[in-house]
Formats: structure tokens, C-alpha cells, sequence
């Protein structure tokens, strides 16, 4: 599995954090084009990130999240320095954490 | 439940021995019990996510702005981008209200979060993307129309 690529910048007290994920995001829906079978769902479920230990985001994540998935958000109160992880989980209990740390 | 925490259970017996495991350092506890809204997200219709997310009677608001594209060309990747500037708000969720199943997504924030996030979507068709938003326990809504020249839920 790929690493998650993430970005934490800050301005004034407040991080702006970036990821991408590497990840199929399989509706269940598609044909494989060579089969002609359905290709079974493959999805994040639950995502969650924390800064320095302190649980910021906790999202549930659906079929209609695009392949290999971005997510941004913001959290005031931060600093440079702060320590963001990123976990999730999918349907098929696969899971990867990634870890940053916020640029000044 | 997703399948990770019906494996857990299946293969270590109960409750007890997963918080062996966190003891242990063996899970994340976070995602172990994070628990899936099956219900929410099978929904075929916006008032059935919705209700199945205990988020009814959200008020129209202008203080939630949406971002995504007039025109999107392929709905297979759509940016959205929702901010909210309501005090106190605590929880977005995401819809495109014509996708097979509207709901895409939704955000607790908590400890600094502030009312923004940013994803990118699949939509089947043209339509709504809506945004609903909890703030100090009262619901808000707004949408935002997107043209799909090119769906993108089956291909």
C-alpha cells in the first residue's frame, strides 16, 4: 500500500491540513469492461485524524467518495510543531495511519 | 458494522478481548468501535439519509457556503469544498442529492475543527450537492447546483 501523502501548513493559529489517500474507492456498482462482472465494493468507511492526541475529525465515508481520496480540513488552536495522524478503515477492514507534523 | 469490527468480534469472542487488544496496543480504538451508518448510507432518497442520520428540520442558511464547479465535466472526480460560518458548528454532512445513494460523507469536528472541509466526490448526474450542518444542536442546510456532462457512479 502507498503511503498517504499529507500537507499540514500553518497561518496564524490556525493548520490547514491536506491528504491524499491511494485507495479504489469500488462502488460495487462498475463492470469490469473485460468480465463484464460487477467489481465488488471497496471503500473507506471511517476516517479519523487527531492533533497531538486530540481527536479533531471523525467522518463516515460513503461509495461517492472519489478514487484515491482528498480531504482537507482546518483546526484552530494549532501550532507549528503539532503532530497530526490520520487514520481509516475500509469495508474490508484494510487500514493505514499516516502522521505529519504542522509546518511553521 | 463494518467488517473489521465484525471480524474482531467473530474471532476474539466479545467485547472484553477488543479491549484487550487496545490495551495491548494492538487496535486503534478509534477505528475499532467506529461504528457505520449502514442505513444512512444505502438510503435512495435525501429525506431517508437524512432521518437515518437524526438530522431533520434544517433550516436554510447563508452562512454555509458550498464550492464545486457550475459545470462539472466528468463526475467521477468532483471538488467540493463546504465552509461553514456558523458559531459552533460541530458536524457536516455531504449529499448529492441524484446519485443513487445521495449521502457521501459526514464530518464530526470537534477540539479546534473549524466548520470546513474539503473532499472530492463521484456524482451519477446532474443535481444538488447539499450540505446539512449541526451547530449548537440545531440543523442548517444549503446546496449548490452542479451540471454533470459525464456521470460518474457506474463507469
Amino acid at each position: 500500500m502507498e503511503p498517504m501523502r499529507m500537507r499540514a501548513t500553518i497561518q496564524g493559529d490556525v493548520a490547514d491540513i491536506k491528504l491524499l489517500i491511494n485507495h479504489p474507492e469500488e462502488t460495487g456498482l462498475r463492470k469490469d469492461p473485460k468480465t463484464g462482472q460487477l467489481v465488488p465494493a471497496h471503500f473507506i468507511t471511517n476516517i479519523t485524524a487527531t492533533v497531538n492526541g486530540k481527536k479533531v475529525l471523525s467522518a463516515q465515508w460513503g461509495v461517492g467518495i472519489s478514487k484515491n481520496p482528498f480531504m482537507g480540513f482546518k483546526v484552530k488552536g494549532a501550532k507549528a510543531g503539532d503532530k497530526v495522524v490520520v487514520s481509516w478503515v475500509d469495508n474490508k477492514g484494510e487500514t493505514q495511519t499516516g502522521e505529519t507534523t504542522i509546518g511553521s | 458494522m463494518d467488517a473489521l469490527r465484525r471480524n474482531i468480534l467473530k474471532n476474539a469472542g466479545g467485547v472484553g478481548m477488543i479491549g484487550l487488544a487496545i490495551g495491548a496496543g494492538l487496535l486503534k480504538p478509534t477505528l475499532a468501535l467506529a461504528d457505520w451508518n449502514k442505513s444512512a448510507f444505502d438510503a435512495k432518497t435525501v429525506p431517508e439519509a437524512v432521518k437515518a442520520l437524526g438530522a431533520a428540520n434544517a433550516a436554510e442558511s447563508k452562512e454555509i457556503a458550498i464550492k464545486a464547479p457550475d459545470i462539472a465535466e466528468n463526475g467521477v472526480v468532483v471538488p467540493v469544498e463546504i465552509t461553514s460560518n456558523i458559531p459552533g458548528t460541530e458536524y457536516i454532512m455531504v449529499l448529492a442529492e441524484n446519485n443513487p445513494t445521495p449521502l457521501i460523507a459526514d464530518f464530526d469536528l470537534t477540539n479546534g475543527a473549524m466548520g470546513y472541509v474539503a473532499i472530492r466526490i463521484k456524482m451519477g448526474k446532474t443535481g444538488p450537492v447539499r450540505a446539512i450542518v449541526k451547530a449548537n444542536g440545531k440543523f442548517y442546510t444549503a446546496f449548490k447546483q452542479v451540471k454533470v456532462t459525464i456521470g460518474g457512479c457506474g463507469g
